[in-house]
């Protein structure tokens, strides 16, 4: 018997500022992509009574929304709300809160919102995101053992968990700049994309070094801007102006670190919990998702999802890439936008706005085939993941 | 005069609930936190053990052995201090008591240090503090 929640609601709106140095504040950007995400689903502010929201870095450096976004949005009707924070797996997760309240009956039309203005006048993009300027001095007690030690944000995160996994399995450089070279040839036919023209295999190697061994480009853009997407019930979607995007599948998974043996958190993500979930929901396995838009923060990160939800084998992700499937014309089309490594890095919003434009069939010249598409987000080092299959099809 | 101001490492700073852990530091102990109910080791430092949630525990001496779990190399300058010693390699170790630490792997340059290599602790000493970092062994 199908899943009760199963394509009962469905994304009916989207609204996306411009992405990059965009100097705007936080609530002025989440303003303009929810004045634009209402107007797109053919809805009045006033029929809006569900809100969730969602900073970036900023929630945690300064500056970012909170609960006052509702009063700057003037929204008076509100029957739902939150400020919400699961990092990077948000989205997925505010989508997620919003179907199952439009189930309870507790709202209708539900607004989901992330803002975020990392980038400064004259700042480097990884300023924000490295932390090292907001150090105390003396960082206190064993806090500072990190720093100390020059462990600097996600980055470093990141390549620990890399050179487990190649030293574990072999995987190369060569197959995780695949995956960068694929993802940059999608953007090319991306508007929204941040960085369009294209880049070999050549390229990637000789980007300079991040935190070996990542190399620039197998780090994600930094960017300012908004997303807001409506989330409705399935009844309604159908006579709404937009082609409905369905949510048919949801999973999350968190399996921790607890800092000691036992812990695999570098090569196994909560991907793999949420695999069960989601799929499960949904009725469908990794055979039958035509598209992916993953949680792409690090190119090692596509690869690592794409084995915790069974598209191949724990350790295989290498050899998996490495034909070039992931990229135009290849056999399982994933972050047909650019991802966060060439379009644009609104957390989870990214792979979700994707999933959006691909489900309605608005991909143009990037359209893949969105009969089941898997859209994961994926927060901290690791840390946190969730995932929807969205699709056009209601059944 | 120089004009110039140098910015120093960030260097804990003990706080009351790592304190003895940063006091051992100076007698060259590198102390773990091991819940009195269940036995488990912990990086301290917190109130509860993280298996059992018991809040009964020693400071109990590590061996100082571990092997190296992943490792990185940084490139980027996020921190004026340690500019001069970029690239650095850093290294999460995992003792043999269970517990892993961030760290650095010193006597070798970044690739020559491998995920798997047994390393043990070494000093770097501080006025009020010593911080960990390991080396082969």
């Amino acid at each position: 018997m199908a899943h009760p929640l199963r394509g009962s609601a469905a994304i009916t709106g989207l609204g996306m500022t411009p992405m990059g140095r965009i100097y705007k504040s936080a609530n002025e950007l989440a303003a303009d992509a929810v004045r634009d995400a209402i107007a797109d689903a053919g809805l009045g502010k006033e029929e809006i009574d569900g809100l969730l929201i969602n900073p970036g870095i900023t929630g945690f450096t300064g500056g970012g929304i909170g609960l006052g976004l509702q009063n700057y949005l003037g929204m008076t009707n509100l029957r739902l709300m939150n400020h919400m924070n699961g990092a990077g797996s948000t989205a997925a997760q505010m989508v997620q809160y919003a179907t199952m309240a439009i189930n309870a009956g507790m709202a209708t039309h539900v607004v989901c919102v992330f803002a975020d203005t990392p980038l400064q006048d004259g700042s480097r993009s990884g300023a924000a995101y490295g932390g090292a300027n907001r150090l105390p001095p003396r960082p206190k007690g064993m806090s500072g053992l990190a720093p100390a030690a020059g462990f600097f944000g996600p980055n470093t995160q990141y390549a620990l968990a890399a050179s487990r996994h190649m030293s574990m399995y072999g995987t190369t450089h060569d197959q995780l700049g695949t995956i960068a070279v694929g993802q940059r040839a999608w953007a090319g036919k991306n508007p929204h994309a941040q960085k369009q023209d294209p880049i070999t295999l050549e390229d990637y190697h000789n980007s300079r070094w991040i935190v070996e061994p990542l190399h620039l480009l197998d780090c994600c853009l930094v960017s300012n801007g908004a997303v807001a997407v409506v989330v409705s019930p399935a009844e309604q979607a159908k006579d709404m102006p937009q082609p409905p995007v369905y949510v048919l599948g949801m999973g999350q998974g968190h399996p921790g670190d607890r800092g000691k043996a036992g812990s695999d958190w570098e090569t196994e993500t909560g991907a793999k919990i949420a695999a069960k979930t989601v799929f499960s929901m949904a009725g469908v396995g990794p055979g039958d998702v035509t598209q992916t838009q993953l949680y792409d923060c690090y190119t090692y990160t596509v690869l690592v999802t794409l084995e915790d939800y069974g598209f191949c084998k724990k350790g295989e992700g290498g050899p998996f890439v490495e034909d070039g499937k992931l990229g135009p014309g290849g056999s399982l089309p994933t972050n047909t936008g650019g991802g966060e490594l060439s379009g644009y890095y609104m957390w989870g919003m990214t792979p979700l706005s994707e999933a959006v434009i691909q489900g309605r069939g608005h991909g143009g010249e990037r359209q893949a085939n969105n009969d089941v598409i898997l859209c994961t987000g994926n927060g901290g080092a690791l840390s946190y993941h969730a995932a929807l299959v969205l699709s056009p099809h209601r059944n | 005069m120089s004009e110039t101001t140098e910015v120093p490492k960030p260097i804990p700073e003990p706080d009351d609930e790592s304190r003895p852990f940063w006091e051992g530091t100076l007698e060259g102990k590198l102390l773990l936190m091991k819940c009195s109910d269940c036995g488990e080791f912990r990086i301290p430092s917190r109130q509860h053990c993280d298996n059992c949630l018991s809040d009964n525990y020693t400071w109990a001496e590590s061996s100082g052995r571990g092997v190296v779990r992943s490792l990185g190399v940084m490139h980027q300058k996020y921190h004026p201090a340690f500019e001069p010693e970029i690239p650095y390699t850093l290294a999460m170790v995992e003792l043999e008591e269970g517990p892993r630490m961030p760290t650095n792997i010193v006597e070798l340059n970044g690739r020559e240090v491998q995920v798997g290599m047994p390393v043990e602790v070494t000093w770097e000493r501080h006025e009020d503090v010593a911080v960990p970092k390991f080396r082969p062994r």
